[in-house]
């Protein structure tokens, strides 16, 4: 659509000179060049100030023993010290990685599952649709605030609801919040309850599916089940992977509700240390910052590793339509 | 058999309807339940807290509101209205400064344009916290952490379009006015500031809309920036005073924290029933058109 718009210059006269100039067209040119970097000019300082010169600084920092005490002129080479720390003598740094993917690897499925689930069977229009999306929706918006992480610990503690939800049915429960073997749990519950943002995009694709190909498996004689393999599946592709990619990297940067659970420290028995969470007590509680900086690196690297992974499996198994409307 | 299995061996579409919509309502309550679980156990008294998990409260007790409010040695309202500082200069900042980068990104034609494109939809998804030490280190540096000013460190990135989604929201939904416009108005003897300001100003009002309601939910939930930016008490933003509650590990204050809690979620509530159609629909597939 952007395309068709495309303003060339129409040479209505016949085939004069090199081009059809109009008056001034040149200098129009020279103008909005430097109006480009007019407009441009914030987002390009914040690219410098903010992201660039940041990462750089972070990259030189992680090979140096900075605190944030002593000058940053009297700061140590370390070389690789922090990156051998972190890979080698440092176990609570792997059990954050474990922590970490167990989290995305659980609850990201989850999440997705519960979100097209949840969006096939609101996919036929009918009244209160709306209101369901609307209500499906809401954790989203406030699943990731501290105050909604508050009510989640104290609803998984020992005399909290969701035990007294179990006593209903004659099961005692644990005080799954304080249990290292279940906190990580309650925070991937909480993780899926927020399902609706996901469930919003996959709603939005399913109304692109044409229902002819639906009636053109009917006819063929495909059940239910098979309908959605053979149609559903395939045609919501590009949305299950916007939404994978998307929820994996949300997953991997959990902070807010694991900070709250463990008051900061990643706990019980560590088994809350999210990656951030590792990284900032680190940086911000024990103050190393150089430590903190490596971490990020390996973070920052690691992210752009399954980025990539994903986009080149992802020509195998998403299915794009040539004629998809922009 | 009746007559009735003449009919093709198919449940019928209302008895499948009907199910449909009870379990559907068996989820809505499932979601709904932590919430006005939460509502409820903010008016339980103390002893009820711990004896009563259910949703509604035996005695009615408002008196945790009261109590929530003036736990602190400062008041929650010094952060509540520090929380809608910080919200609102970053709606203001993300509005202007994204729309300016995206006019220029998707619309003028300039040497780069291509190259600034592409970095632009790198950086987002570079996550935020790998950046958090640099940051720090550099706003310290400058005297910017805990001073005068303590709300510059979050608010600067902001008035810098370094919000890459809102960027690419705008240029996205620019691709949907007409050039047609823009080429008129340049016959018409308008430079690119000109057409900037009465052709995509104007049009894009829906486009600033979406991003000022978003910046404003997202950095009134946000945490992490606003925990490690801010180190005096009285600059605290809702979120950081939330979790003073939870260092005061005394039982006694369960009742106030939910409290506050609530409140402190009242702003995105309203926001999500004044603008839920647009909040559902508008942001989440922006990034699918196109």
């Amino acid at each position: 659509m952007a395309l068709t718009t495309a303003p060339g210059p129409t040479p209505r006269t016949g085939p004069v000179g090199p081009r059809p100039t109009r008056r001034g067209a040149g200098r129009t040119r020279l103008g909005e060049g430097l109006a480009g970097y007019v407009f441009l000019s914030p987002w390009l300082i914040g690219l410098m100030g903010i992201t660039a010169v940041p990462m750089l600084l972070s990259l030189w920092l992680s090979f140096t023993d900075y605190d944030i005490l002593t000058p940053l002129s009297e700061v140590r080479w370390v070389g690789l010290a922090n990156y051998e720390r972190m890979f080698t003598a440092d176990p609570s740094y792997w059990h954050a990685v474990r922590v970490t993917l167990t989290f995305a690897l659980v609850a990201v499925p989850l999440k997705l599952a519960a979100a097209l689930g949840v969006a096939l069977l609101l996919n036929r229009t009918w009244r209160g649709v709306g209101l369901f999306r609307g209500l499906f929706y809401l954790p989203s918006l406030l699943g990731g605030s501290v105050a909604l992480a508050i009510v989640w610990v104290n609803m998984f503690n020992r005399d909290g609801a969701f035990n007294s939800f179990l006593a209903l049915f004659g099961i005692e429960g644990l005080p799954w919040v304080a249990d290292p073997d279940w906190a990580l749990e309650t925070l991937m519950v909480l993780a899926i309850w927020q399902f609706g943002a996901p469930m919003v995009i996959f709603l939005a694709g399913l109304k692109q599916v044409p229902t002819e190909l639906y009636e053109a498996a009917a006819v063929d004689g495909a059940g239910a089940w098979r309908r959605f393999r053979a149609v559903t599946l395939p045609m919501l592709s590009p949305v299950i992977f916007f939404n994978l990619v998307l929820e994996t990297i949300h997953g991997f940067q959990g902070f807010t509700a694991a900070f709250v659970l463990s008051n900061g420290t990643g706990g019980p028995v560590d088994s809350t240390l999210m990656y951030t969470l590792k990284l900032y007590i680190a940086g911000f509680t024990d103050l190393e910052m150089g430590y903190a900086s490596a971490m990020a690196w390996v973070f920052l690297l690691a992210i752009a590793l399954i980025t990539a992974v994903f986009f080149s499996t992802g020509r195998f198994w998403v299915h794009y339509s040539d004629g998809e409307d922009a | 058999m009746t007559a009735v299995t003449a009919v093709p061996p198919r449940r019928r579409p209302g008895n499948r309807q009907a199910l449909r919509l009870l379990v559907l309502v068996v989820i809505v309550a499932v979601v709904l339940y932590p919430l006005l679980w939460m509502l409820g156990t903010s008016v339980k008294s103390q002893a009820e807290i711990v004896n009563n998990v259910g949703l509604l409260p035996e005695r009615f007790t408002p008196g945790n509101y009261l109590d929530g409010w003036t736990n602190f040695d400062i008041g929650f309202g010094r952060f509540f209205l520090n929380s809608a500082l910080v919200s609102l200069l970053t709606v203001v900042g993300n509005g202007l400064s994204c729309l300016l980068a995206a006019y220029a990104l998707g619309r003028l034609r300039f040497r780069l344009r291509k190259v600034w494109f592409t970095v632009m939809i790198g950086t987002l998804l570079l996550p935020g916290h790998v950046l958090i030490v640099p940051q720090y280190i550099l706003f310290r540096s400058l005297g910017l952490v805990g001073g005068d000013w303590p709300y510059l460190p979050l608010l600067i990135p902001h008035f810098l379009a370094t919000e890459a989604f809102f960027v690419f929201l705008m240029v996205q939904f620019m691709r949907g006015i007409p050039r047609e416009l823009d080429e008129a108005a340049k016959i018409d003897g308008a430079s690119p500031y000109g057409v900037f300001r009465h052709i995509i100003l104007p049009l894009s009002r829906p486009a600033l809309v979406t991003t000022a309601i978003f910046s404003f939910i997202w950095t009134w939930n946000d945490f992490f920036r606003q925990l490690v930016f801010l180190s005096n008490l009285e600059d605290y933003t809702v979120p950081v005073a939330l979790t003073l509650f939870i260092d005061s590990t005394s039982q006694s204050a369960v009742g106030p924290m939910f409290a506050m809690s609530v409140l402190s979620l009242l702003p995105v509530f309203l926001f999500f029933l004044a603008f839920q159609r647009m909040l559902v629909e508008g942001i989440n597939t922006s990034g699918l058109k196109g």
